[in-house]
C-alpha cells in the first residue's frame, strides 16, 4: 500500500500575492461579488512508499521545510491519503 | 584576477558575464559546471542570471542543491567574493547565503528597462569602488524581482547598512523599503536584482555596470594588503 501526501503551498498573508488579486478582480467581473480575497498557491501529490503514517508526517514535514516550500515567503499543510485501488 | 561564471542548465547571461568580464574588462574568465563540485582557480564567482532549472517550483529552489553551489557555499564561507544577479540573486536567497526571497512583481508585469540604483553601501566586495548616495543607471529585466522579507530581516538589514542598492525613486516591482541589493554581513557575497553585465559598454547604453566588477579587483588587492575588509 502507499500513501499520498498532498502538499498544499502558500503564500503568507504578509506576502504580496498579485496572482491571488488577479484572479480575484477576474471572478468579480464574472459577477461573483461574495469573492472577498485570493491567494494563489500550489498543490504537491507525493506518493509514499509503505503505510506508517506517523514515519510519513515526520518525512513529508521535512520535505517542506527543506524544499517544497519557502518558509521566508510560504506556508503549508498536507493531508496524508491512503492511495484509492486503481 | 579571474572569474568563475557557473553556468546552470537554464541560465542565459552566463555569456553575456563572460564578455562583459572577459572581452570588455580585460580579466580572466571561465565557465564553472553546475556538476562540478570544486572551484579552482578563482578568485570571485559570479551567479548569472537567467532561468535555472527552468524556475521550477520557486526561482533558484532546485539550483541551490547542484554540487556546485556546495562549493560555492564553502568559497563564501571563506571570505571569497560571490556576486549573484537576477537568478543569481534569487539562488543566493533560496541557499541561505543572503536573507530573504524574491516574489512576483507586484503588477504581475515583466519589468524589463533602465533603472536608477542608489549606492547606499560600500562596504561589499562588488561596491567598494564606488561611492555612496551614486546614481547608476543599469537595467532590469524580471518578472520576479519583489524582494520580500519579515519585519526584523529588513529592520537588521537597514540597521546593519546592508541594503547596497536601492531603487531611486520607488521600486518598478514593489520591493520592500526599494530594495535592489543586499550583502552579507562581511560584506563578500552581495545579490541584485539589476543587471551590472548588461551596462558595460558604450553600445549597450550604459557602463556604469563596470564599477561593481571593478570594485571586486580592489576588495582583492586590499584583502591581499592584509588590509581586511573596510569597516
Amino acid at each position: 500500500m502507499s500513501l499520498i501526501a498532498k502538499v498544499y503551498v502558500t503564500p503568507k498573508p504578509a506576502i504580496l500575492d498579485p496572482q491571488g488579486k488577479a484572479v480575484a478582480t477576474s471572478l468579480a467581473t464574472l459577477g461573483y461579488g461574495e469573492v472577498e480575497d485570493v491567494r494563489l498557491g500550489k498543490l504537491i501529490e507525493i506518493r509514499l512508499e509503505g503505510d506508517d503514517r506517523a514515519t510519513a508526517e515526520e518525512r513529508v514535514e521535512e520535505m517542506c521545510r527543506r524544499l517544497l516550500a519557502n518558509e521566508v515567503i510560504e506556508e503549508f499543510s498536507f493531508d496524508l491519503v491512503e492511495e484509492s485501488v486503481r | 584576477m579571474n572569474w568563475g561564471v557557473v553556468v546552470f542548465p537554464g541560465s542565459n547571461d552566463d555569456r553575456d558575464s563572460l564578455w562583459a568580464l572577459g572581452g570588455v574588462l580585460g580579466y580572466g574568465a571561465k565557465p564553472l559546471w553546475h556538476g562540478d563540485d570544486e572551484l579552482t582557480g578563482v578568485d570571485a564567482v559570479l551567479l548569472p542570471g537567467g532561468f535555472s532549472y527552468g524556475d521550477y517550483l520557486r526561482c533558484g529552489a532546485l539550483a541551490r542543491f547542484s554540487p556546485i553551489m556546495q562549493a560555492v557555499s564553502r568559497f563564501a564561507a571563506a571570505g571569497g567574493p560571490v556576486l549573484g544577479i537576477c537568478n543569481g540573486f534569487q539562488i543566493l536567497c533560496e541557499a541561505g547565503l543572503l536573507p530573504g526571497a524574491l516574489v512576483r512583481n507586484r503588477d504581475l508585469r515583466f519589468q524589463c528597462r533602465s533603472v536608477r540604483l542608489r549606492v547606499e553601501s560600500t562596504a561589499t566586495a562588488f561596491s567598494c569602488g564606488l561611492t555612496s548616495g551614486d546614481l547608476l543607471d543599469i537595467p532590469i529585466k524580471n518578472g520576479e524581482g519583489c524582494y520580500a522579507a519579515d519585519e526584523s530581516t529588513l529592520a537588521g538589514l537597514e540597521s546593519d547598512g546592508r541594503v547596497v542598492f536601492r531603487y531611486e525613486g520607488g521600486a518598478p516591482n514593489g520591493a520592500q523599503n526599494d530594495i535592489a541589493g543586499i550583502t552579507s554581513e562581511p560584506g563578500n557575497v552581495v545579490g541584485l536584482m539589476p543587471h551590472p553585465e548588461h551596462a558595460v559598454d558604450p553600445l549597450l547604453g550604459a557602463i556604469d555596470g563596470q564599477g561593481l566588477f571593478r570594485s571586486a579587483q580592489q576588495w582583492i588587492a586590499r584583502a591581499a594588503q592584509g588590509q581586511g575588509v573596510p569597516a
